[in-house]
């Protein structure tokens, strides 16, 4: 937050931090848009929540042991993926426990790395950043293997699309037609652990999970082809990133003792894109249907019941 | 262990895990586990925000815990309540963050927010809690019923007399009100591991309601004093031994319930529990 002051210098476009901020905060985005539609439909917001708070237990223990973070905030991710896959998160009935357990668990560990980083190392400021982030403050070293790793995330989602689409919309159609519907979702969950920890640990925890939800319910809002959504879901994802990296920038001439966090910048962009295309729906639904207007989960499950037989058809 | 500095310690803790051992049975209950952790992680953002503009942290905690729980129960029903639950979470805590930077010095307060002080309660923020986790018991007592028949057979509660849609708001509510009188004490991360981790065990024992609570309180209780003395002798921080006997407790109850299951007897458990709310 305090480093956040460098950006002042040079135009908006012609700092280097801010390219930074732009290129690597809008490929983060992507990701995490495509990601995101995956993670609504399945039910799993909790599951990609928890993965992002996870991944500073590695964050503070690469603190520690000062090892690259981006090999802290991923191996964190992963194991937490598979130990809520081996605890039951594939079933709806006591996921949430499960998963709740697990991020508590991971909490705390974080809690006792944090002290012994405090204790032990001289970073006291690990906690604040390993748990906020800023697009900002981004490390050069991380660049690299947070792109590859991205990369990584969205060719694990593209090979296992059709499974996953059938998996996601009806599990025992899917089981039926000879999907590998287990299989599928521990790929899908890797592939989340992949992404949300990249954008923890790019962009903060709580960017993380706005990223990941915000875009892909406002998109499957306007639309219920898959397909379309997660572009649609990518290009909110980059567009509120970008506007929110810019008004962060902006704000330095705003007074106050330093900048708007540019995370919280791009939250409040998300959440208000959220709310307005909500009630923007909701305005348009009375208005076609004033007698029958359904709930957005059921009419979203409807469709993607059409939607699938088209798939599989 | 037990030496004055310490008796407050004792005794915010037996307050904390009594509330969330109840609270919690709810909570586990009604698939609740994502609220629970949003509710107090989100809240903190209002102690921030209460420390920037010089009021008690312990009203912005309040509000924030309220109007995040109310936000969370009137934009979740005509949408997935899991994906309103992430977005307010993550809007709170950004709230959290820009409050943060207009002030300078607060880190610290942050980490105790989020991770807990417990070794370090006075006598003075003993009173609040009391009182507010006295406002929780009466609320759930009073309302025990209707939770319990909204939680188990929302399709029936109607025919009932109970409107779910209320009882979602007013559950809402408890858990802020639970939260506020907890966070400042015991921090988020430690409240969240006591709501979930001890009832979902008790529930793994016993489905049996009138049973599980008190089995819930009694696993809360084990737990709490078990850290207070862990983190007095190592030194090392309560919330780690909070979560990690909570998980410990969790597989324990996964465990007794597996070995259970073997034995056909106590094979319908759901039933049991309907039967239990219409008796």
């Amino acid at each position: 937050m305090g480093s956040d002051v460098a950006v002042a210098s040079g135009g908006f476009l012609a700092s280097p931090t801010v390219q930074t901020a732009l290129i690597l905060g809008g490929f983060v985005a992507a990701v995490t848009g495509i990601v995101g539609v995956f993670t609504v439909v399945r039910g799993q917001s909790f599951a990609g929540h928890a993965l992002a708070d996870l991944g500073s237990v590695g964050g503070a223990g690469a603190f520690l042991v000062s090892i690259n973070q981006v090999w802290g905030f991923v191996g964190a991710g992963i194991i937490a993926a598979l130990l809520m896959e081996l605890i039951g998160v594939q079933r709806l009935k006591g996921r949430d426990v499960t998963t709740g357990v697990v991020l508590s668990l991971g909490m705390g560990v974080t809690a006792l790395f944090l002290y012994w980083d405090t204790t032990i190392g001289s970073s006291s400021n690990a906690a604040v950043s390993v748990l906020f982030g800023s697009l900002f403050v981004v490390n050069p070293a991380v660049i690299g293997p947070v792109i590859g790793l991205s990369i990584a995330s969205l060719v694990l989602i593209v090979a296992a699309y059709r499974w996953l689409l059938m998996s996601s919309l009806d599990t025992d159609l899917a089981t039926a037609r000879g999907v590998p519907v287990r299989l599928t979702g521990i790929m899908f969950l890797i592939a989340l652990a992949l992404a949300v920890e990249l954008s923890s640990l790019t962009i903060g925890a709580i960017l993380s999970t706005a990223l990941l939800i915000g875009p892909a319910a406002t998109a499957l809002l306007l639309t219920r082809r898959f397909g379309l959504a997660a572009l649609l879901s990518a290009a909110i994802a980059v567009a509120t990133t970008w506007v929110g990296v810019w008004v962060s920038y902006e704000s330095y001439n705003w007074g106050g003792p330093t900048n708007w966090p540019v995370s919280f910048c791009i939250v409040a962009l998300i959440f208000l894109t959220y709310l307005a295309v909500r009630i923007g729906a909701h305005i348009h639904s009375r208005r076609l249907k004033p007698a029958t207007e359904a709930s957005a989960a059921p009419a979203v499950a409807k469709d993607a019941g059409r939607h699938v037989a088209e798939v599989m058809g | 262990m037990f030496e004055d500095f310490m008796v407050n310690a004792w005794e915010a803790g037996t307050i904390v895990a009594i509330i969330a051992g109840v609270v919690g049975f709810f909570v586990v209950l009604r698939g609740n586990s994502f609220l629970a952790h949003a509710v107090p992680h989100g809240a903190f953002a209002g102690a921030a925000g209460a420390v920037l503009i010089g009021v008690d942290p312990l009203i912005g905690l309040g509000v924030f815990a309220a109007g995040g729980a109310l936000t969370i129960s009137v934009l979740g029903r005509r949408a997935r309540s899991d994906v309103i639950t992430a977005l307010s979470l993550a809007m709170m805590l950004g709230l959290g963050s820009f409050f943060l930077s207009r002030s300078s010095e607060y880190s610290a307060e942050v980490f105790s927010l989020l991770f807990g002080q417990i070794l370090g309660v006075s006598s003075v923020q003993i009173v609040p809690m009391i009182v507010l986790g006295a406002v929780c018991l009466a609320a759930v007592g009073l309302l025990y019923r209707p939770l319990l028949i909204a939680s188990v057979l929302p399709e029936m509660a109607p025919s009932r007399g109970v409107n779910p849609q209320i009882i979602t708001v007013v559950f809402g509510f408890i858990l802020a009100c639970a939260t506020t009188m907890s966070v400042p004490i015991v921090g988020a991360l430690l409240m969240f591991a006591l709501l979930v981790g001890p009832p979902a065990a008790a529930r793994f024992v016993t489905r049996r309601p009138v049973t599980a609570i008190p089995l819930s309180v009694l696993l809360a209780l084990v737990t709490i004093w078990a850290s207070i003395a862990l983190a007095y002798v190592s030194d090392w921080p309560v919330g780690f031994f909070v979560t990690a006997i909570s998980a410990l407790i969790y597989v324990a109850g996964r465990g007794v319930s597996a070995l259970r299951r073997r034995v056909p007897a106590s094979r319908n458990t759901a039933r049991v529990e309907a039967e239990a709310v219409a008796a």
